[in-house]
């Protein structure tokens, strides 16, 4: 189902055990809510990790989603985090074909404007990481397109809120 | 701590919720276990069909307030339990499924009998858990009564691999349980207290609906105390039904698709409406868009991903339905002036003797024969239904009187629920007399059971409105696709008198009203389960009837 609306951050702290993943997911699934990106790690606390959601919708969808997540008996926690309030990053992994050697210095160039780093050199690519809210991420993607990009690698969103605010469990 | 088996620590923590008896069937998987059943105090119910080891223990917990509990062997002794499982779900009914599975070592290796049941129940339960040793397994059964039996209610599957069952190891009991994302709201926020009584001080319609929640929780007299109190007339679901007397005056019947002309039409009159324990679906609403647009609502429940989900109440109040109202009926005693209502109530007794000219109550109908039922039962006789025709005549014309007497598979609508649960209904209240209320289409999906029914001497009585064909398919085939009946002829419906005797039960079949309720009186003074056979007419409908996506009050009466 595709929503219209707007973006929304869903943070949960989890129980750190197979299959919470699995119920999480299939609970989006099973009620329609659409995913548009999701990253898991570990917490700041033992046998906890945090799941971070991104979702499209409107507040009536996303009051839901929070309702649907608490009921889970393996989520311990669930915030939605205000984006003036938020720190969100993406991490992207980009190959570039430089087999033209011009494009080289060009590729990094660029990279180094947007603060990223070539993390792998080969005769004929490079991998560039760069970190970054989304949109600077699909703004580089773009930079790179007209020079041979090859492949694409995102983590999708991970957030926290700014501040001593925190969605962290009592 | 005690060095036993995983098979012996887990009949022990059964022993220590307080398990009298288990519905299931034995399997390669969950020999072990069986084998320590052997020497167990616990009764164990040969059923003959996993699913109705899951609804026996569904109508056992439903009839007794208590968690029933069902096993089942790996593969389709686990995939047979699903049906079963789903049901309890939407129904919210503490159950607590055991299922045996292959060795640890051959987990994910497609082995013999080996399903993902895990995977499979996780969106149908309340949670889920499979043993990874023995020495977890008493820690994950007190873990898994607890979340079936508090705040909403609803089924756990356990999934013991068989070599867990075998293990030796030191085991502790009594050694609680962690859950730390499960902690069910049970107590009524003051202030959302505050604002609902201010509502109902000021209400001059005042309407309640109560569903299933109102009878989780044990607040039927909490229900009726607010209800006199406020005059405020009550409105059930087909899983509210017992929560209320319905021969009350404040009693309107049940609500929704196939609810009473009274109910359909005073509780769209509201201006203030109580819902209690109730998620509001469709079946109870009709178009939920337009439904009480002019009223403000205020909604009780426990669970609070049903607040809000399908209708946004003004007042939301997430907590047990019998705290929350008598939190209300503290508050409103103190301050409110009891006031007559002499005009709600005038609207109301006309709407009722309008139902009671309109309904039409003679000959081998259903309605008629139902409500000549109703007659001769003790108050306490505890009812279950199929699913269908059969279903919504119980619905409308077997009068409730008490909580837990009326039990009918409202979320799922699952056919073949009835017979299995008035099973474990009977095991649950041995002393009252259980009636399942059938369909010849429902009864046939789970009749093989009149043999667990007659082995296990749990006498019941099988009403069996024979119409030979899938009535509500018909009915709705008659009503919305021009009358061109698909596939709903049931063709060669077995004798049930000859099938009723065949597992060695009692078969009788009537041809009047006068005979159907002599055979009822001889059935419950019966000590082996009687199937009555009541052949009635494939074009009869069940009215009246709100049609799909209309608003309740757009009534269909014939």
């Amino acid at each position: 189902m595709t929503r219209e609306g707007r973006t929304y951050i869903v943070s949960a702290i989890v129980e750190h055990k197979p299959g919470v993943l699995y119920s999480v997911s299939n609970m989006f699934r099973r009620r329609g809510f659409n995913i548009e990106t999701i990253t898991v790690g570990a917490s700041e606390q033992k046998d906890l990790a945090r799941l971070t959601v991104t979702i499209k919708g409107d507040e009536r969808m996303v009051e839901q989603v929070v309702k649907q997540l608490q009921k889970l008996i393996d989520v311990v926690k669930v915030s939605i985090l205000d984006p003036e309030y938020t720190v969100t990053r993406e991490l992207a992994l980009v190959k570039i074909s430089t087999l033209d050697t011009k494009v080289r210095s060009d590729v990094i160039n660029y990279t180094e404007i947007f603060k990223g780093h070539v993390v792998d050199v080969a005769h004929d690519s490079l991998v560039v990481e760069i970190t970054g809210d989304s949109d600077k991420i699909n703004a580089f993607i773009e930079l790179m397109k007209p020079f041979g990009l090859k492949e694409i690698a995102r983590t999708g969103i991970t957030a926290l809120s700014r501040g001593m605010k925190s969605a962290r469990m009592e | 701590m005690v060095k036993m088996t995983g098979a012996k620590a887990l009949i022990e923590s059964l022993k220590r919720q307080k398990v009298e008896v288990i519905f299931g069937i034995p399997g390669g998987a969950v020999l072990p276990i069986y084998d320590v059943l052997y020497d167990s105090d616990i009764k164990h119910i040969l059923m003959r069909h996993e699913q109705c080891a899951a609804h026996a223990s569904d109508g056992y917990a439903r009839a007794s307030g208590r968690v029933g509990v069902c096993m089942a062997t790996s593969g389709p002794g686990a995939t047979n339990l699903v049906t079963g499982i789903a049901n309890a779900y939407m129904d919210s009914s503490p159950i607590v499924a055991l299922t045996g599975n292959v060795p640890r070592a051959f987990i994910g290796k497609d082995a013999f009998q080996e399903t993902d049941i895990v995977g499979v129940t996780t969106p149908i339960t309340k949670c889920n858990f499979q043993i990874k040793n023995a020495k977890e397994i008493s820690k994950i059964v007190n873990t898994a009564f607890y979340v079936a039996s508090t705040g909403r209610p609803g089924p756990v599957l356990i999934d013991l691999p068989k070599d867990t069952q075998t293990e030796v190891d030191d085991i502790e009991f009594d050694n609680g349980i962690i859950l730390r994302g499960y902690k069910p709201n049970i107590e009524p926020h003051p202030l959302q207290i505050e604002k609902a009584v201010k509502l109902l001080v000021q209400a001059e319609k005042p309407v309640i609906i109560a569903g299933g929640g109102v009878i989780t929780s044990g607040a039927p007299q909490e229900l009726l105390a607010l209800a006199e109190l406020l005059v405020a007339p009550i409105a059930t679901t087909l899983m509210g039904k017992g929560s209320v007397p319905e021969n009350h005056p404040l009693s309107l019947g049940m609500l929704g698709m196939h609810g009473t002309i009274t109910a359909n039409k005073i509780v769209p009159e509201a201006d203030v409406l109580l819902a209690v324990g109730t998620r509001f679906s469709d079946r109870s609403t009709g178009k939920v868009e337009t439904f009480c647009r002019d009223a403000k609502i205020i909604h009780i429940d426990i669970d609070a991903a049903e607040v809000g989900k399908n209708i946004r109440p003004h007042v939301p109040i997430v907590a047990d339905a019998k705290l929350a109202l008598k939190a209300i009926y503290d508050r409103l005693i103190k301050s409110f002036n009891k006031n007559e209502r002499s005009l709600w109530m005038n609207r109301i007794q006309e709407q009722k003797k309008q139902q009671a000219e309109m309904e039409n109550k003679d000959g081998m109908t259903p309605p008629h024969l139902l409500v000549e039922l109703r007659k001769i039962l003790p108050q306490d006789a505890i009812i279950t239904t199929e699913v269908g025709q059969n279903q919504m005549w119980s619905a409308l014309y077997l009068k409730t009187y008490k909580p837990r007497t009326f039990i009918s598979s409202g979320g799922l609508g699952t056919m073949g629920f009835g017979f299995p649960a008035s099973l474990g209904a009977k095991v649950a209240c041995p002393d009252v007399p259980v009636l399942d209320i059938a369909g010849d289409g429902s009864f046939i999906m789970t009749e093989q059971d009149l043999a667990t029914s007659v082995s296990w001497n749990i006498p019941v009585t099988v009403i069996v409105l024979n119409n030979s064909v899938l009535g509500m398919v018909a009915q709705w085939q008659r009503m919305f696709y021009n009358r061109r009946y698909s596939a709903i002829d049931l063709g060669k419906i077995p004798d049930f008198v000859k099938l009723a005797e065949a597992y060695g039960a009692q078969g009788v079949r009537v041809g009047s009203p006068e005979e159907f309720i002599k055979a009822v009186k001889m059935a419950m003074k019966s000590e082996v389960t009687t199937v009555i056979d009541v052949p009635i007419s494939s074009e009869q409908n069940v009215f009246p009837m709100v049609p799909p996506g209309a608003e309740i009050d757009k009534i269909m009466i014939g």
